[in-house]
């Protein structure tokens, strides 16, 4: 009996998702766990694994058509269906998984038939206003299914209480240009991807919603790049990864967030939240686009832990393998623009944080040094804060934090 | 006058988008180029069908059914105008009652043919030519549909006409030829077959009500056909006009047909033309929809539509629910009307309602699903109303046992269809409707029969 191949519950807030590359064709032989198709969402693309060996046998959705979650856009004959009758998703089996309220995008299932409707239409509204995914939802009602109640509760929730995803405004058709004289003046139209989408929402939302200011200031980077001079293999050694920026970063924000604790806050009407963790998200450049992992507790971490959990989620995202678990929450940012050659940007907040670093390219620059001009390692940094709880004052005593604890790494160790 | 929200057009979605606005704080108007707001639905459509379906009903019964029952009446006579003025009545009611909610929603009523003057602008031409601007920063398009005519049928609203016509003829044709074997073409119809008329359907496709489930259409076909509706299949007709006092239409491969009166039934298209959709740079698709995303927004800023004049199922009801969605939209930015589950029921006798997807659907699909069918000839409260003619059927998905749609033909069949439409949208099982109690004798038991069937479990077949 052919399997259905259905769109995966995806996670946050999505229900429609684009259909990315087949990379089985009709007739082609997977093994069980082998990627078939890419499915693009707004938040990341995930690979729907085979649910067993077998052949895949229809294709219904070609690349770039749009789907939503729970729809079948292919079968596969399972081998040797007649002796692995489990191969088709049972009834039992989707209850457990609902019971327990999480759904693992790293391994996702093709989500059944019921699965898609399991919300109940009031429980839909409320969910959808709030921006919150049906999948991380623990249904109640008969059947698990997610009733208003359940939605209420989830949405009241904080973790649970993503940002409400606002309406973008209506795009206004673009004005026919008269065409010049000679010359090929193709316009190529391509189809708006989910994540461009999300993107463009989320960009648009941050510089609306937010009172965003950016301050800067400069960095000698000439006593970071000695200590990894002189550690650099001794830490290979040890622990495996390259000693790296990024870790003396993390961990000088990481006591800039301490020191003034509304950067790592949010506004969030009528309270302001504080928080006594750094969730830390690093801006990385994956195969999809930029996308912004999360180190989790980062005030618990080694500078060892920091430069192996980044140097994972490269990899990762280099080939879309992110959890989007892994992309969600988060406290503050840290942006690199420096590996592009930036030298000096604005970077955005990612709502409904309050703020982000900006870091840029080191460039050796003649400074003033006890009446000295000398040349140092210097960059600069930008941080942009939302002016609705971050006062100028604590963003600029933030970002010289992060300049003290840079030019003097000593600090980092005793805290001060 | 600065309002929050404008509506162009009085239906069922405009009416109704606009006393949710009310609802949410939002200043609405709703502009109406008739004297009476409900739009087509109301005034000239799916009530004053229903009135007449009723009156004719009742005459029929009473001449062919009561006597089943032991009662006698004797000659039994209608009276045409008397029927006209009560159908009038029910739709002048109706309507006043809109106007009473506009009213009491404190929503601006606004006379005059509205259109679009660039996003944020409104023109309205009243009855006597004047214009006006009408301001919002939204403005939804509820303008909805018009009768298609094909070409070579000449319309002339005396006796080639439209559905419009063919609620208000003021005699009993002798002879009434329907283009068109739709649910509008049927319904109406049927009620001058009641009446006395001969009616002759002349339909292209090889079988009635494109778009319901075909095993449903075939059974209900041989039942119009012995209640007198002469419906002629695979007709493709060239021509029809008025003759003098009579009509005739021409069809390919058959003798010219001489009648008294021609509806043109052959569906219906948006009336989308002349509304200035220009002025905010929104072009309608091939088939003249206006392209909406998925809140309802056009490509114009602040500019929305909704019902008939969007694509998707046009009907009252989808339009009501456009129009609620539509509105809410605007302030919570989420939206969603499951097109797929919009109910549809034709009014002939027997009823048929549908939810959900047909076999052939499922079957393009290449879903596996189970079937449950159940006949009223074994539902004790056919039996007691002398209505067994028809059944339901249960589709269910074969892995899950979901429900993926209910098909009616029977009694009550587009009351049946409620409760069938909210289980589907509770995302219910075949099981989950089986195992509701249902009460005794009622009609809707043989839902649960059919329901109990996908499982080979009917009790009572």
């Amino acid at each position: 009996m052919p399997v259905e191949l259905r769109v995966p519950e995806v996670g946050e807030s999505i229900t429609e998702v684009m259909i990315g590359t087949w990379k089985k064709r009709e007739g082609d032989a997977v093994a069980t766990d082998d990627a078939i198709v890419e499915i693009e969402s707004d938040k990341a693309t995930v690979e729907l694994p085979a649910p067993s060996h077998g052949t895949i046998t229809k294709v219904l959705k070609g690349s770039g058509e749009k789907a939503v979650v729970g729809e079948v856009i292919g079968y596969m004959e399972p081998a040797g269906a007649a002796v692995q009758p489990a191969a088709a998703p049972s009834q039992p089996v989707v209850d457990v998984k609902r019971k327990d309220g999480r759904t693992d995008i790293g391994s996702v299932q093709p989500a059944p038939a019921a699965a898609a409707a399991r919300v109940m239409p009031a429980a839909a509204r409320v969910l959808g206003e709030a921006g919150v995914s049906p999948a991380a939802v623990a249904g109640t009602g008969p059947g698990g299914r997610v009733t208003k109640a359940d939605a209420v509760a989830a949405v009241a929730r904080p973790a649970a209480a993503a940002q409400p995803a606002k309406p973008p405004a209506p795009r206004p058709m673009p004005a026919a240009v008269p065409a010049a004289a000679g010359g090929a003046r193709e316009e190529r139209y391509v189809l708006i991807s989910p994540i461009r989408r999300k993107i463009a929402e989320r960009l648009v939302e941050a510089q609306q919603q937010a009172a965003l200011l950016t301050t800067f200031n400069e960095v000698d980077m000439s006593a970071v790049m000695a200590l990894r001079a002189k550690f650099k293999d001794s830490f290979q050694e040890r622990y495996g990864v390259k000693l790296g920026f990024m870790s003396f970063f993390v961990r000088a924000a990481v006591e800039a967030l301490r020191a003034v604790p509304q950067v790592n806050a949010e506004f969030r009407d009528p309270h302001i939240v504080f928080r006594d963790y750094c969730d830390i998200g690093i801006a990385v450049g994956g195969g999809k686009g930029l996308v912004v992992p999360v180190l989790r507790n980062a005030e618990q971490m080694s500078f060892a832990q920091v430069e192996q959990a980044i140097g994972d989620f490269a990899r990762r995202a280099a080939d879309n393998k992110l959890k989007l678990e892994e992309l969600q929450g988060g406290t503050f940012t840290i942006s690199n623009g420096g590996v592009y050659g930036s030298m000096m940007s604005t970077p955005i907040i990612n709502p409904p944080q309050s703020g982000i670093l900006g870091l840029h390219a080191i460039q050796d620059r003649p400074m003033a040094i006890n009446g000295q001009v000398v040349i140092r390692p210097m960059m600069y940094l930008a941080l942009t804060y939302d002016h609705r709880l971050v006062d100028g004052r604590e963003a600029v005593t933030f970002l010289k934090r992060i300049k003290d604890s840079i030019e003097d790494p000593s600090r980092l160790l005793l805290e001060v | 006058m600065q309002y929050d929200l404008v509506v162009i057009g009085g239906g069922p979605g405009g009416y109704v988008a606009a006393i949710r606005a009310a609802q949410l704080g939002m200043k609405a108007a709703v502009v109406e180029k008739e004297d009476r707001l409900g739009g087509t639905c109301l005034r000239v459509g799916c009530i004053p069908s229903k009135a007449l379906l009723e009156s004719s009903h009742k005459y029929e019964e009473a001449g062919h059914e009561f006597a089943q029952h032991g009662i006698h009446v004797g000659g039994v006579s209608f009276d045409l105008a008397a029927m006209m003025k009560r159908k009038e009545e029910v739709v002048a009611t109706l309507s006043k009652g809109i106007e009473a909610l506009l009213a009491k929603n404190k929503v601006a009523r606004i006379r005059g043919t509205g259109r679009l003057a660039g996003p944020g602008r409104g023109e309205v031409t009243a009855a006597d030519g004047t214009r006006s601007v009408v301001e919002a920063p939204r403005i939804i398009l509820a303008v909805g549909s018009v009768s298609v005519v094909l070409p070579g049928i000449e319309v002339d609203g005396r006796l080639v006409g439209t559905s419009t016509e063919a609620l208000a003829f003021d005699s009993v044709p002798g002879h009434l030829v329907v283009i068109g074997g739709g649910y509008i073409g049927l319904e109406l119809g049927s009620v001058w077959r009641r009446l006395g008329a001969k009616v002759t359907v002349l339909e292209y496709a090889d079988r009635i009500l494109a778009g319901l489930d075909g095993d449903i259409a075939a059974e209900a076909l041989p039942l119009f056909r012995k209640q007198g509706l002469d419906i002629r299949l695979g007709s493709k007709v060239k021509s029809a006009r008025a003759v003098g006092n009579t009509c005739v239409v021409e069809c390919e491969g058959q003798e010219p047909i001489t009648c008294d009166r021609v509806l043109a039934a052959t569906g219906r298209r948006p009336a989308t033309a002349d509304l200035g959709l220009e002025t905010a740079g929104i072009q309608t698709d091939a088939r003249g929809f206006i392209p909406v995303d998925g809140q309802f927004r056009t490509s114009a800023a602040g500019v929305y539509a909704i019902g008939d004049c969007v694509p998707g199922p046009m009907l009252a009801h989808k339009a009501e629910e456009d129009g609620v969605a539509c509105v809410e939209a605007m302030q919570s930015g989420w939206a969603h009307v499951d097109y797929d589950l919009v109910p549809a029921v034709v009014f002939t006798h027997p009823e048929i309602a549908a939810v959900g997807r047909t076999e052939e659907q499922l079957a393009a699909a290449g879903v596996a699903y189970k079937k449950g069918v159940f006949p009223f000839r074994a539902n004790g409260r056919a039996r007691t109303i002398n209505d067994t003619t028809g059944k339901v059927k249960v589709l269910a998905d074969a892995a899950t046992d979901r429900v993926l749609g209910v098909h009616i033909i029977g009694p009550s069949a587009g009351d049946l269809i409620g409760e069938a439409a909210a289980a589907m949208n509770f995302g219910a099982t075949a099981e989950d409707i089986a195992r509701v109690c249902h009460a005794h004798p009622t009609l809707p038991e043989a839902l649960k029969e059919a329901a109990l069937a996908v499982h080979g479990a009917a009790i009572h077949a």
